[in-house]
């Protein structure tokens, strides 16, 4: 404790930007009362497979000897963790799990008990893994997802483009010495975050940087893949193999290939490698890679809950900062999560809340009550943001259903099914439609466990939805994102549904939680996107009938490209409203609530 | 007569068992079979007649075998349509031919009305008119007349078998004044007359870009995409729930459509209304390429469902798979679960912007003009029988 506040004094000159791997340490810090195993005594790693495990596309952060760190917790998991049944549905996953033999139920062991409980079985509904194959055991879970490389890329390219002059201002002592660690997280995000510090009237350094902050801070670009230099880069960097595929449509040049699952034996091997990768975080961007978990509320929770157990199990090293420290290490983690599957909007937005946390720990905790506050910080937002806000959403949404209606939905949302079935036990007689799209026909396991529930259901594939939407009397959508000009941002169909809904003059509701707005704007859907595996387009599993695109010559496979986007973008007049934990607003009111309510969450 | 029947039953089998994919082998087809009807069918005195009504006999039979295949339709209604023309051509000439052995001044006089009014377009005046007149020239020269009907009229059905063969290429000769250099182009499905248009476009070295939609549950896209690229022109397959992702980046939508009704409207592979909307919301043109023998004179009412055709769930879902699901069932023993898996999309007018045909380009709002060319309005219900 005393030791964090000594280091502080001292004005550290932080080092930003590319440096090499072999870079001489920072200076010493102070040690920090440790809770854990003893420190220091692994041996330092080789670089390279460190250097590795940082993703193409993020600056790597200061290399500190945290490699001891990864070490240690490597040797922690272990004996004694039962491997809870939510996790044993992983669908094609038991190999890995065996190796890694971990995953403890997660909320359990914060102080907190009967909070835990309750998100556990809530958690239920976002942790369904989504085998393709079977649907009848496995009911897939989930949300859209609009994958962003966010706060990391965006925050590292801003501290890289200021760098000595926010590490002087940084170096102000005195009253702005405990706003430091503030300060050098807040770098890292975009500005909003930072205006938290309006609370404490002290750091008006840190304010007026703030404030600088905000005004450069129409969110930088993202890592565009057309820049030959960084990609060349970032292939020597990365884990996975990068392998160019080809014929990549022009248009999408600018984001990043499909990475399929044919990296996972690749993959698994590299794990003993991999000493600073916590095992729960690997596990999670596995099975983001193998598409096993989907949906933006499935995959911003488990990764917050392997989060949460790479933070238990995380001990400061010597001569370190537990904010700083555990800031690198998240991003890290965050970097090897955007190999495996670029990050959904929610997981980006949830990742900028958790460094906000660690950033604003107060220097008298001690390691094991920061461990415990930031927990519990995770469990708040899950519970908050997610559970809870869906609980509100149903309950607005359910009232927009009455007797005789027949409702439409596209794909598989997690939300929209919780608002059937609540609308089912009501006792409303309702008809559904659920619309379904190749290559990843999610409608089918909603399709599933809608009838199970005794719900009548017409089942149709998009090209039908002007036939059928005669019928219709409403449209219920998911999202995965909005974005600040009213754009939904959801998965690839959702546009055309909306669309012809509007056509026929039939009311579109998306559902969707607030913390997955953003600030973002976006026209089309070209700009941002993401790309999905094109094999998936040439063919059609189950029906043998229609392998047309078997055998293809030369000829015809130079001239021939395959395109599979996940994403599309919904212009807002289609939107009738958007019901949201916050209430059932229009689409103009997406950049109010980003902008007076995010504060919120950061004052938790 | 035999062998006709036996032609017409296994025609009828087919078209009921739905045999025959597309309009353009249905058309084929029926043209044939009706021109065997034509050259068997037995002298007899008012000949005209009793073509049209051995004809539209069958087209019945043929049409209500697959109401929704509307080329048969189209077909039979056009093969009327020549016999009458032929029938009225022939008796203008006759009269004039009278008026001139004659050599009477007021005959003359009579018989240029006669013929004005035989060959003027039908209003309630001519038909009255007509119906005096056509028993006064029915005298004469009848087996001559008759034979002259028979054979103009293989003639005229001739062309039309030609015409059918070679719409494709007489619309392909419009590409070039369609797709520049550089377009980008989406089409929808398979056509066979959309790929022998892009094809004639590649011509003259104008290399232009190709997305197609696959165009579920038949995914005959991939067989196009395929065909293009192998004739070297870059082409992207995209599911169709990407269209409307893409369609911002495209200049011009291209589609072949099953049929195009009086007012204008389209019927096509389903799908393709939402392909239409989204052109519309991007501004881009949309184009419709179809032979005039898909020209069909009949206004869609309840299109959706009337000319429609529903297929097998299992192109959408997997028996075995959802066999648990079609066990639940309400207390009723209703099922709950519903599939729907239409056949056919109709496109509203307002929605195409440009009809491609073998005679030109138009308007959806010149179709009409150009069925009143084809057709006669007698044909348009072929249940009723006409007097003529």
């Amino acid at each position: 404790m005393d030791g964090r506040r000594v280091s502080r004094a001292v004005p550290r000159v932080r080092q930003v930007g590319f440096f090499t791997p072999n870079a001489p340490p920072q200076q010493p810090g102070p040690t920090r009362s440790q809770s854990g195993p003893p420190n220091s005594n692994s041996p330092p790693l080789s670089d390279s497979p460190a250097s590795n495990s940082l993703s193409p596309v993020m600056i790597p952060p200061p290399r500190h000897l945290s490699d001891n760190l990864g070490a240690r917790t490597a040797a922690v998991p272990v004996p004694g963790r039962a491997n809870a049944g939510e996790h044993a549905t992983v669908g094609s996953y038991n190999p890995t799990e065996s190796v890694l033999g971990l995953e403890s139920p997660p909320a359990s062991r914060i102080g907190d008990g009967e909070f835990s409980e309750g998100t556990e079985s809530s958690l239920g509904w976002y942790r369904r893994s989504n085998s393709a194959k079977f649907a009848s055991s496995f009911p897939g879970g989930g949300f859209d997802l609009s994958p962003v490389r966010q706060p990391e890329t965006v925050a590292a390219k801003q501290a890289k483009n200021q760098p000595p002059g926010e590490a002087n201002k940084s170096g102000t002592p005195g009253a702005a010495a405990s706003s430091k660690p503030v300060k050098q997280p807040s770098q890292r995000k975009d500005g909003p975050p930072v205006a938290s510090s309006v609370a404490a009237s002290e750091r008006t350094v840190a304010d007026r940087s703030a404030e600088k902050e905000r005004k450069k801070d129409a969110p930088p670009p993202r890592m565009q893949f057309d820049d030959e230099s960084r990609v060349g880069k970032a292939k020597r960097r990365s884990v996975l193999n990068q392998s160019e595929a080809r014929n990549r449509v022009e248009l999408f040049r600018h984001l990043p290939p499909h990475k399929n699952g044919t990296q996972l034996p690749h993959l698994e091997s590299k794990f003993f490698e991999l000493h600073e990768m916590h095992p729960a975080v690997y596990k999670v961007g596995l099975q983001y890679l193998m598409g096993d978990l989907s949906g933006g509320n499935a995959r911003c929770i488990a990764m917050l809950q392997a989060f949460q157990e790479a933070i238990r199990d995380y001990c400061t090293p010597p001569e370190k900062t537990l904010i700083r420290d555990l800031t690198s290490k998240i991003s890290s983690f965050v970097s090897f999560l955007i190999e495996c599957r670029p990050l959904s909007i929610s997981m980006g937005n949830a990742i900028r809340f958790l460094k906000n946390r660690i950033a604003k720990l107060p220097l008298v905790l001690s390691e094991s009550e920061a461990k415990a506050a930031l927990c519990s910080d995770i469990d708040r937002f899950i519970n908050e943001k997610i559970v809870v806000a869906d609980k509100v959403i149903v309950g607005h949404a359910a009232t927009k259903i009455r007797d005789g209606d027949v409702l439409l939905t596209y794909g598989s949302s997690c939300v929209v099914e919780m608002i059937l079935l609540y609308a089912h036990e009501l006792g409303k007689q309702f008809h559904v439609v659920v619309v379904d799209s190749r290559p990843m026909l999610e409608g089918q396991k909603l399709l599933r466990r809608l009838v199970e529930k005794g719900l009548t259901c017409t089942y149709t594939h998009i090209n039908a939805i002007s036939y059928i939407m005669h019928e219709v009397t409403r449209v219920f959508l998911g999202a995965s994102s909005i974005l600040s000009n009213g754009t939904v941002y959801s998965r690839v169909g959702t546009a055309s549904v909306a669309m012809v809904a509007h056509a026929f003059s039939v009311p579109v509701l998306i559902c969707c939680e607030a913390y997955k707005f953003h600030e973002r704007v976006q026209l089309d859907s070209i700009c941002f996107n993401e790309l999905g595996d094109p094999d998936a387009i040439g063919k059609v599993p189950g029906r043998a009938d229609i392998n047309y695109l078997d055998n293809l010559t030369e000829k015809q496979k130079e001239n021939l490209e395959f395109l599979n986007l996940k994403y599309d973008a919904t212009p807002s007049d289609y939107i009738s409203v958007i019901v949201t934990d916050y209430g059932m607003i229009p689409p103009t009111s997406v950049p109010v609530i980003v902008r007076e309510y995010r504060k919120e969450y950061l004052l938790i | 007569m035999q062998d006709i029947q036996a032609l017409v039953n296994e025609l009828v089998y087919k078209l009921r068992k739905r045999k025959m994919e597309g309009s353009d082998t249905s058309a084929q087809l029926t043209v044939e079979l009706l021109r065997s009807v034509i050259s068997q069918q037995k002298m007899s005195e008012n000949q005209a007649a009793s073509l049209i009504e051995a004809v539209r006999e069958i087209g019945v039979k043929l049409i209500a075998a697959n109401p929704v295949e509307l080329a048969v339709g189209n077909i039979v209604r056009r093969v009327l349509h020549i016999i009458r023309e032929e029938e009225l051509s022939l008796m203008a000439k006759a009269v004039q031919g009278m008026g001139v052995d004659d050599e009477h001044n007021n005959g003359v006089k009579d018989n240029d009305h006669v013929a004005k009014i035989l060959t003027r377009s039908p209003s309630l005046h001519s038909l009255l008119d007509s119906a005096k007149t056509s028993s006064n020239s029915k005298g004469k020269a009848d087996k001559i007349a008759n034979l002259k009907l028979k054979n103009n009229v293989l003639e005229a059905v001739n062309y039309l078998i030609e015409d059918i063969k070679i719409c494709h290429e007489q619309i392909a000769e419009q590409a070039l004044e369609l797709i520049h250099q550089n377009e980008v182009v989406l089409t929808f499905g398979r056509s066979r007359t959309v790929k022998n248009f892009l094809l004639a476009a590649t011509k003259k070295n104008r290399s232009f870009q190709v997305f197609v939609a696959e165009g579920a549950p038949k995914y005959q896209g991939h067989v196009l995409a395929k065909e293009l690229a192998a004739k070297e022109i870059q082409t992207t397959l995209i599911a169709d729930s990407a269209v409307f992702a893409m369609i911002s980046r495209v200049n011009m939508v291209i589609v072949g459509v099953h049929a195009v009704m009086a007012n204008g409207g389209v019927i096509g592979p389903v799908g393709l209304n939402m392909v239409a909307l989204a052109a519309k919301r991007h501004a881009v043109p949309f184009v419709v390429v179809a032979g005039s023998h898909k020209l069909c004179p009949l206004y869609p009412n309840n299109p959706e469902v009337l000319l429609n055709e529903m297929r097998s769930p299992s192109e959408l879902l997997d028996f075995g798979e959802f066999s648990d699901c079609m066990d639940h069932g309400i207390g009723n023993g209703a099922p709950l679960l519903h599939v729907a898996n239409p056949a056919f999309d109709y496109v509203p007018p307002e929605l195409v912007s440009l009809f491609i045909t073998d005679m030109g380009g138009h308007n959806p709002s010149f179709i009409h003009q150009l069925i009143s060319e084809h057709y006669s309005a007698d044909d348009f219900n072929l249940q009723q029988h006409t007097a003529s």
